[in-house]
């Protein structure tokens, strides 16, 4: 058994809002796990089932060889950033770090000793005396990571804790966050709907869709075998084109094109996924776009345009490249990199 | 800086109001400086006499009532002490019954909630009789238990406090909880400071109200060691008609002056907290 083990979770919500589906996880100790997903489809609550602080309706956790299911949250040793960081308003920092260890029974130094490490590690030892109103959100979050990081707790649970943040201050804390868990060393979920941040920080990932899991699996394996369309649609920025085929004796025909002999004894209705950087220009072409649009990021070109059928199309190209708004450009899928899904499942079929 | 007409305007109303609020009580404390043959051949005086001592230290020590035995001071000491119990208590009970019924999802908790609501309707006056049965059946009368006890529940500051719990985020609770904070600790630590503003506005109304009461006292205390200074201020002015001698009015005067002093002392001494509630918000 690993140190946390789901099994079987489902959540229904006294509205009969059936918030989790039969999910089954587990994470290893030490792992960062991310939870990703749109709004609405269930991450937060399975956090919040591991934390205590929604019941669980059907299913067992596991946390460290013990069913936790009715277990307190307080008693259960796990601590959460909240997206609004949830920091105690009339306490200063000092008192927001040292609370819990209070609860515990600790005595006075040892709390002292750890609240200051921990203030060190987080860089807001110069704030220990402020309350929360007087800090900017970026402190805010380290106290809220603090408020977590002094207890030496078994699990950290984050849900979107980065949300709140300003583009760039949520680039620094997410390189942040990494580090100081690999510093740490403590067994981590995080939650986020934004697919940067999950692909970034997670060592292994659970794209969680409508309350189940599509797929689990480490960052690139995720990108690089989605299991299902709704996978494939979700990791990767810009976000992998889709074009309607249909498979006849291996053959797959799709827009104006046709590919042969492909992997799948699939017939029938598909998707046929294509990520626009698995694409190259060439001169025997498959696919043949009209840009209308060039977003130059630097380091890469986003190109956006239309098929024939004047379906929208992106390729991403180095950004040495030029490319004229208006230009037809002749493109080849490189490495035979595509991705076909049953039309009706939404399953990989190839 | 240029002053408006609006500004003038505005000031000379605010200055009325406070005119309006200070004179009388200003006519009052320099009537009490002069003696009584003085008011009563001349009328109100703005300007202090040369009897303030005297007046103040009649009112305070003189023994009084049917059996000469009761002073102001005593009175003044009850009343204290029956405004203090009944605004702790108050504060107290509000806030904890508010805590359960914001806290505690039980099925009952608003039907109970309306129930406590409804109460107000139904004010000490309205039931006094079943009240007092109750009270003296357990033997409370002439007690500052007795005083105080049937006073202490109240709608009014459980609904602002209910409202108040309210507005405070669910998740400050869920992070307390992963801390270990239990339901006591989460009262105390979290609830109590965040309202520490709501708490000493309640405590100022209800302290004046309990201050105030005149029918509930009047009707539980035979002894006169248990008499209030709002029992007082009836008796004071009933005394010149059994008496022979001229009207006391500059007592009375005095008597009115020192019974605003203990709300306004709660006041004074409250507000710094009050104020600094409503300055530094907290998020
Ligand atoms: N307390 C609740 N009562 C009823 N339904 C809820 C409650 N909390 C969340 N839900 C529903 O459960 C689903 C999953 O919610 P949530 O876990 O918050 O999603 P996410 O965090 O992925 O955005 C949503 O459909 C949401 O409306
Ligand atoms: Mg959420």
């Amino acid at each position: 058994m690993s140190f946390l083990d789901l099994k079987n979770v489902t959540k229904i919500y006294p509205n009969g809002t059936k918030a989790v589906h039969e999910t089954s996880l587990s994470v290893d100790e030490g792992e960062f796990m991310v939870f990703v997903g749109p709004s609405g489809c269930g991450k937060s609550t399975l956090l919040r089932m591991v934390a205590g602080l929604e019941d669980i309706t059907e299913g067992d956790i596991n946390l460290d060889g013990k069913l936790i299911n009715e277990v307190d949250p307080s008693e259960r040793d796990v601590a959460m950033v909240f997206q609004n960081y949830a920091l105690y308003p009339h306490m200063n920092v000092y008192n927001n770090l040292a609370y819990g260890l209070k609860n515990r029974g600790i005595d006075k130094e040892t709390i002292e000793q750890k609240v200051n490490d921990a203030a060190k590690l987080l860089q807001i030892s110069d704030y220990l005396q402020r309350k929360p109103s007087m800090l900017s959100g970026g402190q805010r979050q380290r106290v809220a990571m603090g408020r977590a990081i002094v207890r030496n707790p078994k699990i950290f649970l984050f849900d979107e804790p980065l949300s709140n943040l300003d583009a760039k201050l949520r680039i620094q804390m997410r390189l942040e966050i990494k580090k100081l868990q690999q510093k740490v060393g403590v067994t981590s979920i995080f939650v986020t709907h934004d697919q940067v941040e999950a692909m970034t920080l997670a060592d292994r990932l659970a794209v969680i869709n409508n309350g189940i899991i599509e797929q689990l699996g480490t960052p690139i394996e995720i990108y690089d075998n989605p299991k299902s369309l709704f996978v494939a649609g979700f990791i990767g920025s810009p976000q992998m084109n889709f074009l309607d085929g249909n498979i006849k004796n291996k053959t797959l025909s799709a827009e104006s094109f046709e590919i042969k002999d492909i992997d799948s004894d699939f017939e029938g209705e598909v998707k046929l996924g294509i990520r626009p950087e698995h694409l190259s220009q060439s001169e025997n072409s498959l696919i043949n776009l009209k840009v209308d649009l060039v977003e130059q990021l630097g380091s890469d070109n986003l190109v956006y345009g239309q098929l024939k059928d004047k379906k929208d199309f992106c390729y991403r190209c180095p950004g040495n490249l030029t490319i004229e708004k208006g230009a037809d450009l002749s493109l080849n899928i490189e490495n035979n990199k595509y991705y076909i899904f049953d039309k009706s499942t939404g399953k990989r079929v190839n | 800086m240029k002053i408006k007409p609006l500004q003038i305007i505005a000031h000379i109303i605010l200055i009325l109001g406070v005119l309006l609020m200070v004179v009388p009580i200003w006519i009052s404390f320099a009537s009490s400086s002069h003696d009584s043959v003085t008011i009563l051949t001349e009328g109100m005086k703005f300007h202090i006499g040369d009897q303030l001592a005297r007046n103040y230290n009649e009112v305070l020590n003189e023994k009084g009532g049917w059996s000469e035995e009761v002073t102001a001071a005593k009175m003044f000491i009850n009343s204290f002490i029956m405004a203090l119990g009944i605004a702790t208590l108050k504060v107290v009970i509000s806030a904890m019954s508010a805590y359960a019924l914001v806290y505690y999802r039980f099925k009952l908790a608003v039907p109970i909630f309306w129930l406590i609501f409804i109460t107000l309707l139904v004010p000490l006056e309205v039931r006094i009789f079943p009240s007092y049965k109750i009270v003296s059946d357990l033997g409370l009368t002439n007690s500052y238990t007795g005083l105080i006890l049937p006073l202490v529940a109240s709608a009014t500051a459980t609904f602002f406090f209910r409202q108040f719990y309210k507005t405070i985020p669910d998740e400050l609770l869920e992070s307390a909880k992963l801390d270990g904070a239990n339901a006591w600790s989460f009262f105390i630590d979290f609830l109590v400071p965040l309202s520490k503003t709501m708490i000493a506005a309640m405590f100022i109304f209800m302290f004046v109200y309990g201050y105030s009461q005149y029918l509930w006292p009047l009707i539980m205390t035979t002894a006169e060691e248990y008499w209030t200074v709002v029992m007082g201020m009836k008796i004071i002015y009933t005394e010149s008609y059994e008496g022979v001698a001229l009207p006391r009015t500059a007592e009375r005067f005095a008597y009115i002056i020192l019974s605003m002093i203990p709300p306004v002392l709660v006041v004074v001494f409250l507000q710094k907290w009050f104020i600094k509630g409503l300055i530094q918000t907290e998020k």
